[in-house]
């Protein structure tokens, strides 16, 4: 028969979350590492169920809101009581109780810019086209379709045997995603 | 409309499909267009009026309003704060019960979130439109300069700088944030090829991967609890603007706890005011439904108790200090030139609100309407009334004086409100105004917890 | 040049009979060319105000355009700016060349109802900024009053008079002179019968050596005095007490005991000055002994010197009348018939008496200048028989110029006009269409004089009915001279060529003796020749222009004894009279146009911008009247519409009315302003008008008061300490020392700058008030923004009253910014654009100035001022000129407020540091320290302990205002002392409010 190249993945589509639930843990147990789900809205579990762990994301947010308060405190600090220092109302230079209201400001809004931008970096976004979305059926991901890929560069990949085993975990459709 | 399971929070009619079919076709498939031409165009000669206003003063000068010594803020500051009040409720909804796990309000924050960033653009325009010199407004912002000199840091002026110009980025971005999937959504549903550019752009190519909604969860849980704290600070910032200065009747310490709560509450009283509205003119009400209002009618009574907490101690500090000047600016309240402020605000944000204690009112979509009006109208004579009555009257008798606002100053006020709708309205027409992916959530939890049929 | 050396020689030729044919016409055709200028016309609307229909609306924006319209005038009038061509001393230093922002000082004097009060005039390159009292003076020493103050502003004022004009077209001084000869040499064949001159009060030596003059060569002519607001009456008196004309001055600086009757010697007007100063000097002297001189003051109408009196009653014109009368009876003087009396004023009468005899020759009992001569008359002989005459009330030759027909000659004039022995009248200097008494239809007399020249500095309405318009040049602006009230003659010093043009009263009266080429430098020198008989003419004349006026040319102290004379009789009290005074701020109504007047807040009223019935509350309960309220005043025929004013302190049943306004079209600012007493006065109820029918007209108007407030309610704002607690080492407030604050000590290690107000001393005379708009630029801002509360002085003058409505206690308070040390206005600044100085100045810097306007929010005293439009930019042009360069001025949308007149303190810095020492206590005089007569401001640096202010602040009646707040304010009050004794708190008492 003639060859075609490898596809990017196999793309199957479950009833409900349990059945992605149930399916996920059928292929894993299978022995397939290189798989993603997608669905509607978040579920949870999904993610560590395909063997996904990640704690990143709090430590961006809170390097972002270290730099912020603190530098925060430093731009009030240095500009009134280093730089430009001037009696004002008889107060005290170096008013941190004052200063503390810019600097809590700039903190909240540096974790803030930090966390959204470790979002996007990390889940490399935006990328407007994606192999998934070749797939015509594949739209319902953002209605009610809950689907399962398993992609070609898996180890145990081979359209036949892993589009047998999506079967057996209960897939009820079944595309080829084309690379 | 459609009759409600007990526990349910939306009709047992909604499935996955069904939310993503209502929500979506608003943009893509505009149910009412006509209604929605009229509101827009109204809300459109709102703009003018603002644009008139905004010209007019930048012209001639605040000299055009009423304000005089000593009221030298009047109508401008009044009206910030009741503006940056206004969309506290909505950060709270969204970050608050999104933090306390009270799925309900994700048939709310959409909107909610909406009027935060419309409500807060409008509050950080005033600041700037009510400057002697506002061509130089960016002098409060800390900029290297060949002047050499620096802002003021210790003025709660410029702490609102700071305050209010991070609530509206970080407001605009957990907005977005949570709008991405519901963008891709209806991305996924549009036929035309410029929604399908349009949603396509500002979906950034989501494609609901699981790992994308973990970090995507994190993320907006971080948002969520970042949001909030900066909410108390906005506003307690706010109250500092006046808790700061000398003048009786604003150098109290309970000033900040007590704007925070009257924002809070005021801002209730508006989402009540739309998703009223909304699920009336979008038909919505298996979205939206009764018990989303009962929830709401309840924190609106809480809130609005607690500021009624508020007037009775603000009164009492007055009365307690001993003061002659606080004695004499709380009887100015209560029986001066701008009284009616003050009984309005009680009997507007008081009285009315006691109604909220039976449930069938709590449920009547009518009642509620008139309450939440009520209360927006109330929590702004009473900013008018905190701002006016200390200052007509401070220290020194012979510097009282009354103050009147003018023709101007009603029309910018008026303007701005145009503005705001005028930003409604398009939000309501280009974005989906009820979190798809989110109601979703809820079925899949309900139907997990055997609360309805699972749906598909 | 040529062009006028030619007129000059012709005007010659004519003088002398022989008159060629050829009339300049090269000069004529210059005129058309002139005429061809599109801002002719602007001159023609101008000066005939009743040619613009847009004239006469007070809007500020409509005032400041129709002034600024006048733009082009002060270069047409062919006058250019620059020292005059004589030569003039500077006052403090001769320098060879002008220095640029290095003011000269010269020695000169305002005047004010024909008296002169001797000024220093600070000028920057030429251009007259800001006068200040001459301190070497006897009279002055060192302070003005609020007319003197402005007196700048008038010089600058687009509405005086740019041109000469014959029946109402633009004409010229030569062609005047030509026709005035010609007159002359007429009169001259019939002996100057016909002709008359009208002038106002005549100090000035050099006036009447002209007006001699020409009487040598008309000797048939007939001279007549009108001063509105004059003389007259107290001259009268003293010619039925002492035979002959005599002025007499109160000297308050002896008396220990005073009564006034309805007299005011702190009131505004010539003797303002040297009366206040000699009032806080007796004061002061007695305080140190721990007693206090007793005033009693009985007034129909509220005046200063009754807010400073120990006890001020008030009682009707008629009440007072009376009173005199049995005071007299008590104190044995034969002849008086027993006036009834109302039974507290015949105890209080009692009193007083009792008093007065007490103390014996250091009482003082002073009759109203306006009161009836006999009354006053009998008023002198009073004092006689206690004593003081000759000791607390002094008589002198009268300084001012008196003609033979008597004063206050107008009645006599118009007799004159009816019975036709007039055909020629000058009217110099004199307004009497809108100042005579309405019976004497002066008006339509006039007309009747075939030749009618009118000599002023403004179209006002005699110029509208004499064919002859001379403009009057402004006492800054030409070579005259003057005598104070105590008759020290002064020369009037040019400081700057005339702006609009004027002419010398001088020139006239030259032209009518017949040299019409003289110059006035050389008329005066001519007659200082007389009055420096006997000495080095140059030196001594050198020495006068420096001092600004001759030592030893104070009016012959004269004793007198007052004759009997036949008492007048009692009154009939009980129907409604109306006292007729001149108004705080526009005086007669000369000042009509005075913008900084205009808008100065009237020391009992508040009221800027109008003039009102004053009613007592009583009345206006009675009436069922607010203020506002318009009502319809009639006497006799005579009918007036006029808006009321409820004033604390009104005798009861007695109205008040104002000179000086309702002038309808009169220039830019005086447009259209208040109503017009004059209508009401006749010639034999000048000050007061008996059976006054006065009917509500159910309609207001909106009338500006900068104070709606009258009580302190009950805070203590005002403090005050019984002279007994005084004497006792008391203070009043305790002594204590910094309170504690959670904020850092700051050192000022240069200078501390401070000031202290003594609230005692305080007459309330608003002369600081003016100064301080003329020392910093304060703008003006008209009616309308002063309605809405936006006036923009600097230092105001807060009015207080304590005790009950019908009696009250009145208590000024003039509220500087007090500098705070812990200012909460700078912590509220987001831009640092208010801060605080190394001295310890409260700073503003205009220019950072965003307008937030949280300073003035923040501002416990709201002593901040804020541009609510471009006010600066609104002023009319000709006073861009009238500005003081040492300062900025202040631009739309900018704070603004008391600066200590910084501007001062830097130029005696810089002087120190030239000289490389400290600023010296007492250099530093800020603007409202300088002018005030009673010396009640006391400016210096804190830090130096022997400092005046220094001690000022160590006194046991210092205090703080609104001390709870903690804000260590830099000015501080002394309170006032007063008779009552320890304990009694009568200034918590609570006044109804108005």
């Amino acid at each position: 028969m003639p060859h075609r190249p490898d596809p990017y993945g196999l793309l199957a589509r479950f009833e409900n979350v349990e059945g992605l639930l149930a399916g996920v843990g059928a292929v894993r147990g299978a022995g397939y590492t290189r798989i993603d789900a997608f669905t509607p809205f978040p579920v949870e579990g999904l993610a560590r169920a395909i063997g996904f762990e990640e704690r990143r994301l709090p430590w961006i947010a809170l390097i972002g809101g270290i730099v912020g308060g603190a530098g925060g405190f430093l731009l009030t600090y240095g500009l009134n009581a280093w730089d430009y220092p001037i009696n004002v109302g008889g107060r005290p230079l170096n008013a941190w109780p004052a200063f503390a209201v810019p600097a809590f400001e700039m903190m909240v809004l540096f974790a803030a810019l930090a966390v959204i931008l470790g979002l996007l970096i990390l889940n490399r976004l935006p990328r407007l086209n994606h192999p998934v979305f070749e797939v015509p059926d594949f739209r319902r991901a953002t209605v009610d379709g809950f689907f399962l890929l398993i992609r070609s560069d898996d180890p145990l990949f081979r359209v036949e045997r892993t589009g047998r085993a999506l079967e057996k975990a209960g897939a009820v459709g079944i595309d080829e995603v084309p690379s | 409309m459609a009759t409600v399971h007990p526990e349910s929070l939306t009709a047992p009619s909604v499935d996955y499909r069904s939310v993503t079919r209502d929500v979506a076709a608003v943009p893509l498939a505009f149910p009412s267009p006509r209604a929605w031409w009229i509101g827009f165009g109204i809300s459109c000669v709102g703009v003018l009026i603002f644009l008139v206003s905004a010209f007019w003063l930048f012209y001639r000068g605040v000299g055009i309003w009423g304000i005089n010594n000593p009221d030298f803020w009047g109508l401008a500051i009044s009206n910030y704060v009741w503006w940056i009040g206004m969309g506290h409720a909505g950060t709270l909804i969204s970050a608050l019960l999104l933090l306390i796990n009270k799925g309900w309000r994700n048939s709310l924050n959409r909107f909610a979130e909406a009027m935060t960033v419309f409500a807060v653009i409008q509050a950080g325009m005033y600041p700037i439109l009510h400057l002697g010199r506002p061509w130089l407004f960016y002098w409060l912002i800390p900029y290297p300069n060949t002047m050499t000199v620096w802002p003021q840091f210790k003025s709660p002026l410029e702490w609102d700088v700071f305050a209010v110009g991070t609530y509206l980025i970080v407001s605009v971005l957990f907005w977005y944030v949570g709008l991405i999937p519901d963008l891709a959504g209806v991305r996924d549903r549009a036929k035309r090829r410029v929604w399908q550019v349009f949603f396509g752009l500002l979906a950034l190519g989501w494609r609901n991967s699981a790992i994308h909604w973990q970090r995507w969860q994190v993320c907006y849980w971080i948002l969520a609890g970042l949001a909030l704290p900066l909410v108390i600070s906005v506003h307690s910032g706010v109250a500092m603007l006046f808790a700061g200065g000398l003048e009786p009747g604003w150098h109290t310490t309970i000033y900040p706890p007590y704007f925070v709560l009257g924002a809070v509450f005021e801002g209730f009283a508006v989402v009540l005011l739309i998703s009223i509205t909304l699920r009336h003119a979008f038909r919505l009400h298996h979205l939206v439904t009764d018990r989303h209002l009962d929830m709401l009618a309840k924190l609106l009574l809480a809130f609005g108790l607690m500021t009624a907490y508020g007037y009775l101690f603000e009164g009492f500090g007055a009365w307690y200090s001993g003061d002659l000047y606080e004695r004499q600016t709380l009887q100015d309240r209560l029986s001066g030139d701008y009284a009616w402020a003050y009984w309005g605000a009680i009997a507007l944000n008081f009285v009315v609100l006691q109604a909220c204690w039976f449930r069938a009112v709590r449920r009547s979509a009518a009642a509620l309407l008139a309450i939440g009006a009520a209360v927006t109208v109330g929590m702004w004579l009473e900013r008018f009334m905190l701002v006016t009555t200390a200052l007509y009257r401070d220290f020194l008798p012979s510097s009282y004086q009354a103050y009147v606002p003018t023709f101007w100053e009603w029309s910018l006020f008026l303007g701005t409100i145009g503005v705001f709708f005028f930003l409604f309205f398009l939000f309501v027409r280009l974005l989906p105004m009820i979190s798809m992916f989110e109601i979703k959530e809820v079925l899949q939890e309900e139907a997990r917890g055997g609360h309805r049929a699972a749906p598909s | 040049m040529a062009a006028t050396r030619e007129i000059r020689d012709r005007l010659k030729a004519l003088a002398t009979g022989r008159l060629e044919g050829r009339s300049g016409r090269a000069y004529w055709r210059s005129l058309e060319e002139l005429a061809a200028e599109p801002a002719f016309h602007d001159q023609l609307l101008d000066e005939f105000p009743s040619l613009e229909p847009v004239l006469g609306s007070r809007s500020r924006r409509d005032v400041l355009r129709i002034m600024g319209a006048s733009l082009g005038l002060a270069g047409l009038a062919g006058c250019d700016f620059g020292p005059p061509q004589e030569k003039a001393l500077p006052y403090v230093r001769a320098p060879e060349f002008e220095v640029p922002g290095d003011p000269e000082y010269y020695a000169t004097a305002a005047l004010l109802g024909g008296y002169a009060l001797p000024v220093l005039a600070e000028t920057h390159v030429g251009r007259p900024v800001k006068v200040e009292g001459n301190p070497e003076h006897p009279v002055s020493r060192g302070a003005t009053d609020l007319f003197a103050q402005a007196a700048v502003l008038d010089l600058y004022d687009p509405d005086r008079s740019g041109a000469t004009t014959r029946l109402a077209q633009i004409s010229t001084f030569d062609a005047f002179q030509i026709d005035l000869i010609g007159r002359a040499r007429e009169l001259e064949g019939r002996r100057g019968s016909g002709l008359a001159l009208l002038t106002g009060a005549v100090t000035s030596p050099t006036t009447l050596r002209l007006i001699e003059r020409a009487r040598e060569r008309l000797p048939e002519l007939r001279w007549f005095v009108h001063e509105p607001v004059g003389n007259a009456r107290r001259h009268e008196a003293a010619r039925l007490a002492f035979g002959r004309i005599l002025d007499l001055h109160p000297r308050l600086d002896r008396a220990e005991v005073t009564l006034c009757l309805e007299a005011d010697p702190l009131g505004p007007g010539p003797a303002q000055v040297p009366n206040a100063r000699a009032w806080v000097d007796q004061r002061r002297a007695k305080m140190a002994h721990g007693e206090l001189p007793k005033l009693y003051v009985l007034e129909s109408t509220p005046s200063l010197t009754g807010a400073k009196a120990s006890e001020a009653l008030p009682a009707a014109p008629a009440e007072i009348h009376n009173a005199t009368l049995a005071l007299a009876q008590h104190l044995g003087i034969g002849g008086i018939e027993a006036p009834e009396l109302p039974l507290h004023l015949r105890a209080k009468v009692l009193e007083i008496a009792l008093a007065l005899e007490r103390s014996g020759e250091a009482a003082l009992v002073m009759p109203g200048a306006h009161l009836d001569p006999q009354l006053q008359a009998l008023v002198f002989r009073i004092n006689q028989q206690l004593g003081g005459l000759n000791r607390t009330l002094v008589a002198t030759l009268p300084v001012e110029a008196r003609p033979e027909v008597g004063e206050n000659s107008l009645p006599a004039l118009a007799g004159a006009i009816r019975t036709g022995e007039v055909d020629t009248l000058l009217i110099l200097d004199s307004n009497p269409v809108y100042t005579a008494p309405a019976d004497l239809d002066i008006g339509d007399l006039l007309q009747t004089v075939p030749f009618r020249v009118h000599v002023g500095a403004y179209q006002d309405e005699t110029a509208a009915l004499c064919p002859w318009h001379v403009p009057l040049a402004h006492p800054f602006e030409t070579w005259s001279d003057g005598r104070a009230v105590d008759g020290t003659a002064s020369v009037i010093q040019p400081l700057v060529r005339p702006v609009r043009g004027g002419r010398s009263m001088h020139e006239v009266l030259a032209t009518l003796a017949g040299e019409p080429q003289a110059e006035p430098y050389e008329m005066v020198r001519a007659t200082w020749r007389r009055v420096l008989r006997g000495r080095d003419f140059e030196p001594a004349w050198r020495q006068v222009l420096h001092d600004g006026f001759a030592e030893g040319t104070a009016a012959e102290t004269q004793s007198v004894e007052a004759r009997p004379v036949e008492a007048p009789p009692p009154k009939k009290p009980g129907a409604i009279e109306a006292v007729v005074r001149p108004d705080p701020s526009v005086w007669d109504g000369r000042f009509a146009t005075n913008a900084w007047l205009q808008e100065l807040p009237k020391p009992f009223t508040k009221l800027t911008w109008d003039n009102v019935v004053a009613v007592s509350p009583a009345f206006a309960v009675e009436h069922r009247l607010d203020n506002g309220d318009l009502v319809d005043l009639s006497a006799g025929v005579r009918r007036v519409r006029a808006p009321v004013w409820i004033l604390p302190g009104q005798a009861e049943r007695t109205l008040t009315l104002h000179l000086g306004y309702g002038r309808g079209r009169f220039g830019g600012v005086g447009s259209d302003l208040g109503y017009d007493a004059y209508r009401l006065r006749t010639t034999d109820e000048l000050w007061v008008i008996e059976g006054m029918i006065v009917q509500a007209a159910d309609a207001s108007m909106p009338l500006a008061s900068t104070q709606e407030h009258h009580s302190m309610l009950g805070h203590h704002l005002v403090r005050e300490i019984g002279i007994g607690e005084l004497a006792a080492g008391r203070s009043v407030v305790p002594k204590e020392h910094h309170r504690p604050t959670l904020y850092p000590e700051w050192d000022y290690e240069t200078y501390a700058w401070a000031m202290t107000i003594d609230l005692d001393a305080c007459i309330g005379c608003n002369a600081c008030v003016v100064a301080c708009q003329a020392e910093n630029n304060v703008p003006v801002v008209g009616k309308e923004e002063v309605l809405l509360g936006r006036e923009m002085h600097w230092l105001r003058v807060d009015r207080y009253y304590s005790g009950e409505a019908s009696q009250p206690h009145v208590h000024f308070q003039p509220i500087p910014c007090m500098h705070c040390e812990k200012a909460p206005c700078e912590m509220g600044c987001p831009v640092n654009a208010t801060v605080h100085g190394p001295e310890g100045l409260n700073q503003m810097i205009y220019n950072r100035c965003v307008g937030t306007r949280t300073c003035a929010s923040y501002c416990p005293y709201k002593v901040r001022r804020f541009n609510f439009h471009d006010y600066t930019a609104d002023e009319p042009p000709t006073l861009v000129a009238r500005r003081n360069p040492d300062l900025t001025v202040r631009a739309r949308g900018v704070m603004e407020k008391c600066t200590y007149c910084v501007q001062r303190i830097s130029a005696a810095r810089i002087e120190a540091k030239k000289e490389g020492r400290r600023i010296r206590d007492g250099e530093v005089v800020t603007a409202c320290q300088q002018v005030c007569p009673t010396r009640a401001i006391v400016f210096g640096d804190q830090s130096d302990p022997d400092s005046m202010v220094a001690r000022a602040k160590a006194s046991p009646r210092d205090y703080a205002l609104l001390a709870e707040l903690n804000l260590r304010p830099r000015t501080s009050y002394l309170a006032e002392v007063s008779e009552r004794p320890a304990g009694d708190h009568r200034l918590e008492g609570e006044v109804r409010e108005f």
